[in-house]
């Protein structure tokens, strides 16, 4: 019936659909994980790059007092595996969401605009807050939903394991709060 | 044949492998939902909970094949030693901020990508300024706060006091019955 289908076709039809079992998708980043643990020797996390990005913006305003903050001695902002992976992510996601048609530009997601309206300025400021806290709390506990939460579980990690949790316990209990409490009195 | 130890030492390597990791990862975060704002604050929200299937199931088969490659000599393990200043609070701060972005540092990256503006425009920089924000300050926190409240042990086989295998079937038995559980009840 599909003699005419080749190989590539199929491909192409498993990469163009729109989504994919969260089970099959989960599975391969959990091989995927594993692959970084043995190729960069690294848990496959996405915070670092962002405090590494904000060091090397640093150094084109000050060099001099960039590199001698203490945090930069350790976590060196260059060009490296734990940087690239947040351009590598941007890239992916466009490519799978383009080769199934539902890339498009929006301002203000759906859940958000149907609780408190279309208003772009205070969608940005309230996603403002919430990724400067987020940039903050990541650091603070070294680390984030995947190098914690999946990298750091699959080695039994006990404090990856709390910090997940915590993760969750105060993302549940804040966004309770925003979309049952302040959304219904607003 | 190139060892592991060259690759992981050449740092042009690394590079590539990053971006091709990252490029890997994106994907399928896109394609498991997880890029969505409506999916990420619908699992806070506890309404939907493709998200919990997507992480759990990476755990899943990470936890498993990780346990044979470290037991062969193919991975290290980088467990370390947690606090409750550090790894506690830092988290209860870091899910304020899931909240109200609506998605984490990795699904932040990955709605850029779907053409996400919001993701961009608030979240990216944010989490620069926020990421930044610490770093300043980490001379005055590492002595105090982030060091408090040193957890009993670093991994739940130790903390447990239980062989490593057996933890693993206890938990691998435990996510698989739960992820049954949420599908049976129709979640």
């Amino acid at each position: 019936m599909y003699q005419s289908q080749g190989v590539e076709m199929v491909m192409f039809d498993v990469l163009s659909q729109a989504s994919w079992s969260p089970y099959m998708a989960g599975a391969g980043i959990g091989v995927l994980s594993c692959l970084a643990l043995v190729l960069a020797d690294r848990a496959l996390g996405c915070s670092l790059a962002f405090v590494k990005a904000r060091g090397m913006i640093g150094k084109v305003i000050s060099a001099e007092k960039t590199m001698k903050m203490e945090y930069y001695q350790d976590i060196v902002p260059q060009v490296d595996w734990a940087f690239m992976i947040v351009p590598g992510i941007v890239i992916g996601a466009f490519l799978s969401s383009f080769l199934s048609g539902t890339f498009h530009f929006v301002w203000v997601p759906a859940l958000w605009g149907s609780v408190f309206g279309g208003n772009v300025v205070l969608r940005v400021i309230v996603a403002l807050a919430g990724g400067v806290l987020l940039g903050f709390g990541a650091r603070w506990a070294g680390g984030c939903t995947s190098g914690h939460g999946i990298s750091g579980s699959i080695q039994l990690s006990l404090a990856s394991m709390v910090t997940a949790a915590c993760f969750f316990a105060g993302g549940i209990a804040v966004a309770l709060l925003l979309f049952r409490v302040i959304g219904v009195l607003v | 044949m190139t060892s592991l130890a060259e690759i992981r030492g050449n740092r042009r390597v690394q590079v590539v492998l990053g971006l091709l990791t990252g490029i890997c990862f994106g994907f399928l975060l896109q394609k498991g939902g997880a890029t969505d704002y409506g999916v990420i604050e619908g699992q806070l929200l506890l309404t939907n909970f493709t998200v919990l299937k997507l992480m759990l199931s990476a755990v899943i088969v990470g936890m498993v094949l990780f346990a044979v490659l470290k037991h062969y000599g193919y991975a290290n393990s980088h467990a370390a030693e947690g606090h409750v200043g550090s790894n506690i609070i830092g988290g209860l701060i870091f899910g304020a901020g899931f909240a109200l972005l609506g998605y984490c540092p990795g699904t932040v990256a990955g709605a850029v990508g779907t053409g996400a503006l919001d993701a961009l425009v608030g979240g990216m920089v944010g989490m620069v300024i926020g990421a930044g924000l610490f770093a300043e300050l980490y001379p005055r926190l590492k002595k105090g706060v982030l060091v408090r409240g040193p957890f009993p042990a670093v991994t739940v086989p130790e903390f447990l006091h239980l062989n490593p295998w057996v933890v693993i079937v206890l938990l691998e038995a435990c996510m698989i019955g739960f992820l049954l559980v949420l599908e049976y009840s129709g979640l």
